[in-house]
């Protein structure tokens, strides 16, 4: 593989055919620094936190105006709660809209019930956003002027990952990458940690938005009322420390997680929580904006890691995540998971050891590791190249192609077929990031039909033959050139050339 | 040349045997199917199988313990989730059995190592590189050792030196013959590329026209799971992932929503294996249970013990098998997870070796090399 078509596809998103091929390589990954745009008008187009967070706040009001009309309330939560992740699954996991119209449809029909129809809309109305920010996205990806930006911002979205299937999420999760991750992808690792932790994608996905502190003035008041169980929920806390700082396995103990979750309770949202913390955060900010809630913080000194933090209200938890986000545990996390998604599934440990003190050294600047990454010859070395991850391969295809419009119905399908639907990994640690995780036999079967789909309807139009090269420059194969040479279509040269070994790995 | 008389009576009847498994009086090989289930995200074994019988339960459980106000007794201290209608027959009809208050060697509270210990049969988290189903395909009969991942990748517990193939509905048009057997040209050279390209071509055969069948539903996936394993040729072991168990909010709408789907997936898969389902076992279960007391949010967070289950037309069923520590202060494990009273690895080595008439020594070693030596859990199976 050359130099020029590791820089294009490992580091990039794949080539476009009128990409100039890169003279050096190296200069022309550095000066795509310069060249990101934060906020791209692709990004700046979709629904913003506004809209969004407004939506789910208007829908939070409606429906407890009318549980303050109707029935008994003891069944209600139980039934909302099934009928929403019923109804989440239905909604995210379809391909055909018309399907996911007339399933939504049946179930409108099936109850007059009020609460549920105005549940139904307000899942639509964060189906349509999540839809809208998954076209950004991939727009952002087929047109921005700095594809291994990009890539990054991608890397850093799966690291603090969340999932959308939780009413409250499903809107918001493509906003956590648009508004925490791309400002913050060419500045400091803390800055951006501070950024995802406090946006309401993530405080209500992992829970902190209705976490109270047992002994706050909230949590008193309602402890000595059975029904009413109120308290600490430690899933953030947890993540923050496994997932986005220190890392599995690195020395903190159950009670340094419940530690942090006390220091973070308080940390919560504008407009979207239920209960007595939506009383308690009122109602003069802004729906969707980040609030600190002293009524519902646990008073006192924490203890963390051996390190003790007074109680400051909201900037506790902040001095936690300000030490976290500069641990030497947390270098080395960050460090191995670049250097795993640039050179394969078992970097090499002197290449981790030089990101983790380009991290160390510069205070979690993330440029200096990208540049230190840039700099290494294991990311440039033939031999680790890696199966594409759905994303990764949809991406390169659409940019192959030349497409510079996407549709973003056909896009949030498409991915979901590859088994990679966006923003919803299932679960916190967001995707694998290995070759066994996307390399089966079921995969590059979907990703062979898919071509052919995307071939048909380029229509003839496109030389295989001549586009290769231009995609992989001094680095087509002599396989490939053979399979495209002898292809009986236009149309079929072009499904090879989207499947062969070559556009399978970066 | 040994006539049959003299192999008769010299007494080299097992040296013959030995070589030539396969004439008549062998057992046919290809009879039994086992199909593992997991339950990503922690399910909760005490929302699930409730132990009601116990005092501290309906005190610690609250709100979620209302569930089973009016649920089916399993016996003097459980019952079963009113969501799992479908396991309750099988219960009834002593074909499903419960495991309580069991752990895998696992004890902290992390579902990416909590998955890997109990995928891969170590005793901690990467300590080995491949998975305990894997390894299983070396112990059981060969005609048996053909497994399949209802999946679109095969998931930990799959991997490793056996080969195994994946397959997941799919939507998506199917490619036209000419383009398939050119890319197969394409990929004679690539090692990587050819083995997974022959395998889905394999699999495609076997699986006729269910790629057209939208089978993304728990119900689907069970019934393509039974199509796949009652295939003359086709697998015989199979993985099902489910996620979605992570409960930390509103639990108790969302655990029985879970419950439902996978209730309707074990009918689907009982439904379509036919006669098949009594040399059939089906094992479920999950990387470790939730707390016992109820969060502020409705939920419950991660914790240590929890449930298994063993559906199949052999197991010795209708019955909770259970050394049961208590949900009192002192008798839970850190102040506040149910306490692991039986080992998971020591289920599962069971399950299998009585299931595939395998020693059961040799099971536990294949499938749990780094567990301290323990006996196999006995009398899973009607004898």
């Amino acid at each position: 593989m050359s130099q020029a078509s590791i820089a294009l596809n490992r580091f990039g998103l794949g080539a476009r055919a009128d990409d100039v091929v890169p003279e050096q390589p190296v200069k022309y990954l550095l000066e795509q620094f310069d060249r990101y745009e934060a906020r791209p008008v692709a990004i700046a187009a979709m629904p913003g936190r506004r809209q969004v967070a407004g939506e789910l706040a208007d829908y939070l009001i409606e429906a407890r105006q009318l549980r303050a009309m109707s029935g008994p309330r003891r069944a209600l939560p139980a039934n909302r709660a099934a009928a929403m992740t019923a109804q989440s699954q239905v909604m995210m996991t379809g391909y055909n809209p018309a399907k996911i119209d007339s399933a939504a449809d049946k179930m409108e029909g099936d109850s007059k019930d009020p609460i549920k129809q105005a549940r139904q809309f307000a899942q639509r109305q964060g189906r349509d956003n999540y839809v809208a920010a998954v076209g950004g996205r991939a727009l952002a990806s087929l047109t921005g002027p700095a594809p291994f930006v990009e890539r990054l911002v991608h890397f850093w979205a799966n690291h603090f990952a969340v999932s959308a299937d939780k009413l409250t999420v499903i809107g918001l999760s493509g906003l956590l990458e648009f508004e925490a991750i791309r400002p913050h992808v060419l500045g400091k690792f803390g800055d951006m940690l501070a950024a995802v932790e406090r946006h309401p994608a993530m405080l209500l996905y992992l829970d902190q938005a209705e976490s109270i502190g047992p002994n706050s003035p909230i949590g008193s008041r309602y402890a000595n009322r059975p029904n009413r169980k109120l308290g600490l929920n430690e899933n953030l806390a947890r993540e923050i420390l496994e997932l986005h700082t220190l890392g599995v396995r690195t020395g903190y103990s159950q009670a340094d997680v419940t530690e942090l979750a006390r220091a973070l309770t308080g940390w919560t949202v504008a407009g979207l929580t239920n209960g007595p913390v939506a009383r308690a955060v009122g109602v003069d900010d802004t729906p969707g904006d980040f609030v600190f809630v002293e009524q519902i913080h646990e008073p006192g000194t924490r203890t963390i890691i051996g390190k003790s933090y007074a109680q400051d209200g909201e900037r506790q938890a902040q001095a936690v995540l300000s030490g976290l986000a500069t641990h030497p545990a947390t270098a080395t996390h960050i460090a191995t998971k670049l250097a795993r998604h640039f050179t394969g599934d078992t970097p090499a440990p002197a290449l981790v050891a030089r990101l983790e003190a380009a991290f160390l050294k510069s205070g979690g600047d993330l440029p200096t590791v990208y540049r230190a990454l840039i700099a290494a010859p294991e990311a440039w070395a033939e031999r680790n190249s890696k199966f594409k991850s759905p994303w990764e391969w949809s991406v390169s295809v659409m940019r192959a192609l030349d497409m510079k419009t996407v549709q973003p119905q056909a896009v949030t399908g498409l991915l979901n077929q590859l088994g990679q639907p966006i923003w919803r990994p299932g679960s916190p640690a967001g995707y694998d990031d290995i070759n066994a995780g996307w390399a089966g036999p079921d995969a590059v079967m979907r990703r062979v039909e898919a071509a052919e789909r995307f071939a048909t309807r380029a229509g003839g139009s496109i030389d295989a033959r001549a586009l290769a090269p231009k995609l992989f420059p001094a680095a087509v194969g002599a396989a490939t050139t053979q399979a495209l040479a002898r292809a009986e279509s236009p149309g079929q040269a072009l499904a090879l050339l989207l499947v062969a070994p070559e556009f399978m790995r970066r | 040349m040994i006539d049959r008389r003299s192999l008769i009576g010299g007494g080299a009847l097992g040296t013959l045997a030995l070589f030539a498994p396969r004439i008549a009086w062998a057992r046919a090989e290809t009879d039994k199917r086992f199909v593992f289930i997991i339950q990503r995200g922690a399910a909760d074994g005490l929302g699930t199988i409730a132990p009601v019988g116990d005092p501290g339960f309906a005190g610690a459980r609250g709100p979620l313990a209302v569930d089973f106000d009016n649920a089916a007794k399993l016996d003097s201290m459980f019952a079963l989730h009113p969501a799992l209608a479908i396991v309750g027959g099988l219960y009834q009809r002593k074909q499903a059995l419960f495991a309580h208050a069991i752990a895998s060697p696992y004890r902290d509270r992390s579902h990416f190592d909590g998955q890997n210990v109990l995928e891969t049969g170590g005793a901690g988290a990467y300590r080995l590189k491949d998975g305990w189903m894997n390894r299983m395909l070396g112990v059981i009969p060969s005609g048996e050792a053909r497994a399949i991942a209802v999946a679109s990748a095969v998931p930990m517990a799959l991997r490793g030196s056996h080969e195994v193939s994946s397959y997941a509905p799919s939507s998506l048009p199917d490619a036209s013959d000419d383009l398939l057997q050119r890319v197969t040209m394409l990929y004679e050279g690539d090692s990587q590329l050819h083995a997974l390209w022959s395998e889905a071509l394999n699999t495609r055969k076997l699986t006729g026209g269910l790629a057209s069948d939208n089978g993304r539903n728990a119900a689907a996936t069970g019934a393509l799971a039974a199509k796949l394993l009652a295939a003359p040729a086709g697998a015989r072991i199979a993985m099902i992932e489910t996620g979605g168990w992570d409960t930390h909010a509103q639990q108790r709408g969302r655990l029985s929503t879970q419950l439902k789907g996978l209730d309707a997936m074990i009918g689907a898969l009982q439904a379509g294996l036919g006669p098949l389902w009594a040399d059939t076992m089906v094992l479920i279960a999950t990387e470790f249970g939730r707390t016992v007391a109820v969060n502020g949010t409705g939920g419950t967070d991660h914790g240590t013990a929890s449930s298994a289950m063993l559906l199949g037309g052999s197991v010795e069923g209708g019955r909770v098998i259970s050394d049961w520590p208590g949900l009192g202060a002192n008798a839970l494990y850190d102040g506040r997870d149910l306490k692991p009273t039986m080992q998971l690895d020591a289920f599962i080595g069971g399950a299998v070796a009585s299931h595939f008439e395998t020693d059961p020594a040799r099971t536990m070693m294949t499938l749990f090399p780094n567990t301290a030596p323990a006996p196999v859990v006995q009398g899973l199976l009607r004898a």
